[in-house]
């Protein structure tokens, strides 16, 4: 490897241009932008539910098990689901477009 | 946190020799690891990031080693025995963090970067001007961290060995910071790695160990064991915490009350969800793996292993609610933070709160040595090859600087951590957190996904980030100005004088208002500046995404 040119910055925006790259950059955005957002309002709605809306989230729900906990439950529950999903949609749709352009470009420096 | 020293009330129940026995096979076994795993020339790659050669399961046991410091064990332990659910809110805002992390930074970062989270900054901004903030805001982060464990570690090791009185909290803080020093000098990032794998098993199994054990007592009736604390505050002798017994089960026992302790709490909840993935020492960690995948299994063990470990705090806080009781942990000296100690006590005797107190001591040892390397990293990489030496230096300078900061760091440590050791530690963590959401989150965010982004955005959102968060803290009631307590006469707040009071900022924590600037001013910094490097912008983004160039720059 040590053996190979450096990529050109020519090479870095021909493939930054090209349309498979955009395709990886919008699958990407298209899947973590509204993930994020949707974490974070979930999130802060668990937090302002909690300080702003106590005598719903303390009512029981059965035994000593109040709304409350089983929303915070629900939020340990949705950090698992994204990480699993995030990282399994990854593995499969991201890493074979990404290895694809990478190698890609270490071959047009060959040329 | 201050709680660490209570546990010294704990020497009374406990075993002094059997807690020291504990301790020093626990720091010779790791030191033999850490000569073991050692041997090769020392690289710059091998000191600061073990050459990328950990696998992303192993990174991801690392960093939740990393990141389960003592203030997570016993100090959510303990806001959960004392507060009830108002303790869990503070554990899930932990957790949630590690998404941003998962999403949006960890393998964009693993990608670009190479030994430090300015590598990634200043890829295509003006190298120097953006280094040095960078190094300045890692170095604040890192500063305030190393202090509250530090601080903890003189309470806690003084508890373990027996000792109390200032000279011998002095001497136990020093013998910390030597020992930690000589992992990073003799282990690099490869040894500290290693140390923080097995501090990660050693506490997350007792803590599984510990879980099985509450609940076996309750036949595994969650519910049983809520209805048991709550018994059991109400014989409380403390009229106040037999009347709120009930409360245990409900949110906003403490920060419920005032309009202000609201907005106070959301501050927080921003400063602990958008901070995870600014702490330098964290983002450090994703160096030691070889590719993008690699960095997104490490997040993922983290993920698990962390959330796994907050659930099981859950029932260690509740169960030390049931089996101590409210008035015995705050008897004890540490208060709320010897509640886990003490509830292993009362369940498995002087054996159990051995390997506990153990346990929660070899967690201090494995965060500062991680702290330490990434703040040496700074030094040497950041402030002296690439910004004094201009990126003339030889790897034997390099790694040369680097370990001598690392001896700075940990001399700084050692007499800070003297100085700070009546501070409030979970105050210092949180602060770490504020600063790293405010000072370093907005920047990485800007730069990783902003097209536009330029110098003068990362310079405003850095030092604006960094001078607000530090500013509102300095006059807000954490430093001074809270309401003596009538008892002692003294004012919680950092200057226990009442009568000194300059606070004006109202809350304790400055997320709220640190955040949003910073990543206002990186808005506004970028817009008023023409700068661009279409180049360097091209280069930087294919490679976040496809990991193009990454195995290359491993090799020289």
């Amino acid at each position: 490897m040590s053996a190979q040119q450096p990529t050109t910055s020519e090479a870095y925006q021909a493939v930054q241009s090209s349309e498979e790259f955009q395709t990886l950059r919008k699958k990407f955005r298209g899947f973590v932008f509204p993930v994020t957002a949707f974490f974070l309002v979930w999130y802060f709605l668990y937090v302002l539910l909690s300080i702003f809306a106590q005598d719903f989230m303390n009512r029981f729900l059965f035994g000593k098990i109040t709304i409350g906990l089983v929303f915070g439950f629900l939020q340990f529950l949705t950090t698992f689901a994204i990480t699993f999903i995030y990282a399994r949609w990854a593995n499969r749709e991201l890493d074979p477009l990404a290895d694809a352009i990478g190698s890609r470009l270490d071959g047009v420096k060959e040329h | 946190m201050a709680a660490l020293t209570s546990l010294a009330a704990a020497t009374t129940v406990g075993n002094a020799k059997l807690n020291i026995a504990i301790f020093v096979i626990f720091v010779l076994v790791t030191l033999t690891v850490v000569v073991k795993v050692a041997s090769g020339k020392k690289t710059a790659e091998q000191y600061y990031t073990a050459g990328g050669a950990f696998s992303g399961r192993q990174n991801g046991i690392a960093i939740a080693g990393d990141y389960l410091s003592a203030a997570s064990f016993l100090g959510i332990a303990g806001a959960i025995a004392l507060q009830g659910m108002d303790g869990f809110l503070y554990s899930i805002g932990f957790l949630v963090a590690w998404l941003v992390a998962l999403l949006l930074v960890a393998e964009l970062m693993r990608n670009t970067g190479r030994f430090t989270m300015a590598d990634v900054l200043s890829y295509r901004l003006k190298q120097r001007p953006v280094r040095i903030a960078t190094s300045v805001s890692v170095l604040c982060v890192s500063l305030f961290y190393l202090l509250a464990q530090m601080a903890g570690a003189g309470g806690l090791v003084s508890l373990l060995l027996g000792v109390s009185g200032e000279t011998a909290q002095n001497l136990v803080i020093a013998v910390v910071g030597a020992v930690m020093v000589t992992y990073v000098l003799i282990g690099g990032m490869k040894g500290t790695t290693w140390v923080q794998i097995i501090k990660a098993v050693l506490l997350i199994s007792a803590a599984a160990i510990m879980t099985v054990w509450v609940l076996g007592k309750y036949g595994f009736s969650l519910s049983g064991l809520f209805t048991d604390s709550v018994d059991v505050a109400k014989t409380s002798t403390n009229p106040k915490t037999a009347a709120g017994a009930e409360n245990l089960l409900h949110y906003g026992t403490k920060y419920g009350v005032t309009t202000l302790a609201k907005i106070d709490f959301i501050s927080l909840s921003m400063a602990l969800v958008l901070g995870t993935a600014g702490l330098p020492h964290v983002l450090q960690r994703f160096y030691t793996v070889p590719t993008s995948k690699a960095a997104r299994k490490s997040v993922e063990w983290a993920i698990w292993l962390i959330g796994g470990f907050y659930l099981l705090t859950l029932v260690i806080g509740f169960g030390a609610g049931a089996l101590v009781g409210p008035d015995a942990i705050n008897a004890a000296p540490g208060k709320q933070n010897s509640a886990a100690p003490l509830l292993a006590f009362e369940l498995g005797g002087s054996w159990m709160l051995g390997i506990v107190s153990g346990i929660a001591f070899a967690t201090i040892l494995a965060v500062v040595a991680g702290l330490t390397i990434t703040a040496s990293a700074t030094f040497a990489h950041d402030l002296y090859k690439e910004v004094f030496k201009r990126g003339q230096s030889t790897q034997e300078q390099e790694v040369r600087i680097a370990r001598i900061s690392a001896i700075a760091i940990g001399l700084v440590a050692i007499f800070g951590g003297m100085l700070a050791k009546s501070q409030n530690i979970a105050f210092l963590v949180a602060l770490a957190f504020a600063v790293a959401a405010s000072a370093n989150l907005p920047t990485i965010l800007y730069s990783l996904f902003w097209k536009r982004f330029n110098t003068r955005g990362a310079l405003w959102s850095i030092y604006g980030g960094l001078i607000a968060s530090i500013g509102l803290i300095i006059f807000s009631p954490v430093v001074s100005g809270k309401a003596a307590d009538p008892k002692t006469g003294l004012s919680p707040s950092m200057v226990t004088n009442p009568d000194i009071d300059f606070h004006w900022f109202p809350l304790d924590n400055p997320g709220l208002v640190s955040i949003p600037l910073a990543f206002f001013l990186g808005w506004l910094g970028t817009v008023t500046s023409k700068e661009f490097d279409a180049e360097k912008y091209a280069e930087m983004e294919v490679r976040s995404l496809t990991g193009h160039g990454v195995a290359k720059a491993l090799e020289h």
